[in-house]
């Protein structure tokens, strides 16, 4: 059975790599004049060049991180250009008739409309469509709410000193080596303020923002949330994104006031190379949170993409009674490796967190938790729960949990249950012997075992990430 | 409804079926029995297609199609469903969804109108009912921390919900009390339709009690070794199946 297995989880991912691209690149390699030269492309302010040239310096005096578990050569990062303008119109596809027949394909299963398609797919088109409207709506109800949600080189020219305030307060440019980087050279992302009081009227997602700018391989998110406010932020898309950038590093950082509550839901599906597992991306993003007291910090991610993932939303739960959450799905399959998990340093009183981790090895993919749960000599009363389920598919994949676990207060309690199972023979032939097909069956057995995360996801994205495990298992993504 | 012409195959290599001649006609109930090793199981897995059982010689007709032909989920949907001996776990998928997916299916193959959610409801719970579970059985995981009991009921809910043409019962009797023996025996009996046949694998005379046979058929060393009615079961009930072994070269 475990051929057919193999055979059903070959993702034959089309979207693939667009290789003609031609904009105003700056040549390979990276220097203080890279840094310069950015910065003033994007009429940076003073201090934030030298901010990224602080971290720049940094940079040069630390080595890459070879301690999780996956391998992949080593990367020249003089060999990578650190600034590329958005493509012109001309330059993209002109209709989606141009488009890879097959990822149309995974674009329809998926359910997604055709003007979305346009967008997703890069084409070209003209300032009027729906989603141009729908963008319009949006704003106008977050401008009457007080919410800011822009891009992060936006918020540098109009809200400099909130930017100034926080930027680099969670995650610090010396943070780590891709930290480091991002701080140095990055390209965009988003910025988000929600003032005191306010409950963030709609759900805010990277998705509206996908064809104004370019967010490029060094992304840089911020999201501050102040006293008593809320706000759900999705980031990423269920259907597979193009990208011809190897190296993705970004960094997202999370400041939750006093009361406030920040929903962090991402659902990555990035290129993650061919059957033989050569391209694909390389993810190793830093997210952390900051929570102060009475704060709600919640991780919810669904990894499917990405040939190697390294990434660990983590919470610092500073304040006292804040509360620290991590849902994770993360599967790997043909050779994909994912060293996934979270860190939950409580430094606070009562401060809890919660951790549920499923991790899906199919093919020969390698699937990692590793955590880390810290208590703090003050952090008295606090407790953890941590739950590592990994489920794996076939004979040739692998599963790991490297669970780190550090209290220094004796009035604090961890709780950690870990738990491995496989998709068994039998359990494929109950289902084919009740007219199930193997797909069916595959995808039944991957979304019961995942649905305690997705119950967290917002509602239609639940249904979306259900989706996208079973195209994803399908060996039909593209 | 069935035709097996001289059927072989074999499981890693080894010979376990050597030469099955077997017709059930619409409506009938065959018993099959023999031995531990005689065969019995893998006549039911490779009937319906189970990887690792390979026939190297023979024919099966199954309503007029070429049964080992299709792939296992094609003959379950051509009707024909094997009630299992030891039925696996399935944690994390809802009882319910399972039943509703495999019924949305069947469904669909007979070209019938596909059942909404409240009808499937309705549908399942008086399944429930018949097969003396409690409701919460649907909604926990499939066969997640039943009973031995418990399971063959649930394996009992399935067929009522799949109504095959054709069922295979591998020792559904096993690992049952009496009473839970005779819920499922009337179960099975009022499935019996006169177009809908049975075969049912078991060791004991016991089951046959419930179910009264029309056929039974001793298996040994890979073929049938004897066939006869009702009474052949009590003579073997009588004898045990020393007495056949001579038979079985």
């Amino acid at each position: 059975m475990s051929e057919q297995i193999d055979d059903l989880i070959k993702s034959h991912y089309a979207a693939g790599f667009v290789t003609d691209i031609e904009s105003d690149t700056l040549p390979p390699g990276l220097n203080e004049d890279v840094i310069r030269f950015i910065s003033a492309k994007k009429n940076e302010p003073e201090w934030m060049l030298e901010w990224r040239l602080k971290a720049y310096h940094a940079w040069l005096e630390m080595v890459e991180p070879h301690w999780a578990h996956v391998s992949y050569p080593d990367i020249d990062f003089n060999a990578m250009s650190y600034f590329s303008a958005p493509k012109r119109d001309e330059d993209r596809p002109q209709s989606l008739d141009e488009v890879d027949p097959k990822l149309r394909e995974t674009y329809d299963k998926l359910g997604i409309p055709l003007h979305e398609q346009e967008m997703l797919a890069g084409v070209a088109v003209d300032a009027v469509f729906d989603s141009v409207s729908v963008g319009t709506t949006f704003r106008k109800k977050l401008y009457e709410a007080g919410v800011i949600f822009c891009s992060i080189s936006e918020a540098l020219q109009d809200y400099p000193e909130l930017v100034r305030q926080h930027l680099g307060t969670v995650v610090p440019q010396k943070d780590n080596y891709y930290a480091a980087l991002n701080s140095a050279v990055f390209s965009d992302g988003s910025f988000v303020y929600i003032p005191k009081g306010v409950k963030c009227p709609m759900e805010l997602s990277t998705y509206f923002r996908i064809n104004e700018a370019k967010t490029g391989q060094f992304e840089r998110t911020l999201i501050v949330a102040d006293e008593g406010s809320e706000v759900s932020y999705l980031e990423g898309c269920t259907a597979p994104m193009r990208d011809e950038n190897q190296l993705h590093a970004a960094v997202v950082e999370l400041v939750a006031l006093d009361n406030a509550k920040i929903k962090y839901s991402t659902v990555q599906n990035w290129y993650p190379g061919d059957e033989e597992g050569k391209g694909g991306i390389y993810n190793f993003v830093t997210k952390r949170g900051l929570a102060h007291t009475n704060a709600h910090i919640s991780w919810t991610q669904v990894e499917t993409g990405s040939a190697i993932t390294m990434k660990y939303p983590s919470c610092i739960l500073k304040g006292d009674n804040s509360i620290g959450e991590f849902y994770s799905v993360a599967l790997s399959s043909n050779f994909q490796q994912a060293d996934t998990g979270t860190k939950m340093i409580h430094l606070g009183k009562n401060t809890r967190s919660t951790i549920i981790s499923k991790g899906i090895a199919a093919g020969h993919g390698s699937n990692t938790y590793r955590g880390l749960v810290r208590m703090n000599p003050g952090a008295t009363g606090a407790r953890n729960y941590t739950r590592c389920d990994s489920l794996l598919i076939g004979d040739q994949c692998g599963a790991h949990t490297f669970p780190y676990i550090e209290s220094k207060n004796p009035t604090a309690i961890i709780e950690h249950e870990a738990s491995t199972s496989t998709v068994s023979d039998e359990q494929l032939f109950l289902c084919l012997q009740r007219g199930i097909s193997e797909e069916k069956a595959v995808s039944m057995i991957v979304n019961g075992f995942c649905k305690e995360v997705f119950r967290e996801l917002p509602m239609e994205f639940a249904v979306e990430a259900g989706k996208l495990l079973e195209v994803s298992l399908e060996g039909a993504v593209g | 409804m069935l035709s097996i012409k001289n059927l072989h195959a074999t499981v890693e290599g080894e010979e376990i079926l050597r030469g099955i001649n077997l017709e059930i006609g619409p409506g009938e109930v065959h018993a099959i029995m023999g031995p531990n090793g005689s065969g019995k199981s893998t006549l039911g897995h490779v009937l319906t297609g189970r990887e690792g059982y390979e026939v190297t010689a023979g024919e099966v007709t199954f309503m007029g199609q070429d049964l080992l032909a299709l792939a296992p989920e094609e003959r379950a949907l051509a009707g024909l469903l094997l009630a299992f001996q030891y039925p696996v776990e399935i944690p994390g998928v809802s009882n319910m969804e399972f039943l509703k997916t495999a019924v949305d299916g069947i469904r669909k193959y007979r070209k019938l109108e596909a059942l909404d959610s409240v009808s499937f409801m309705k549908l399942a719970r008086e399944v429930c009912k018949r097969v003396d579970l409690d409701q919460n059985f649907l909604k926990r995981g499939v066969n997640e921390g039943f009973s031995g009991g418990e399971k063959k009921r649930n394996e009992l809910m399935q067929m009522m919900l799949l109504e095959p043409h054709l069922a295979i019962l591998d020792e559904t009797d096993s690992g049952l009390d009496i009473d839970a023996l005779q819920v499922v025996a009337a179960g099975i009996n009022s499935m019996r339709d006169g177009k809908r046949s049975f075969v049912m694998i078991t060791h004991y005379q016991r089951l046959l009690n419930f179910i009264e046979p029309d056929h039974v058929h001793v298996l040994g060393g890979g073929r049938i070794v004897r066939s006869g009615d009702k009474s052949l079961a009590l003579e073997l009930e009588d004898k045990g199946y020393g007495w056949l072994e001579s038979e079985a070269v």
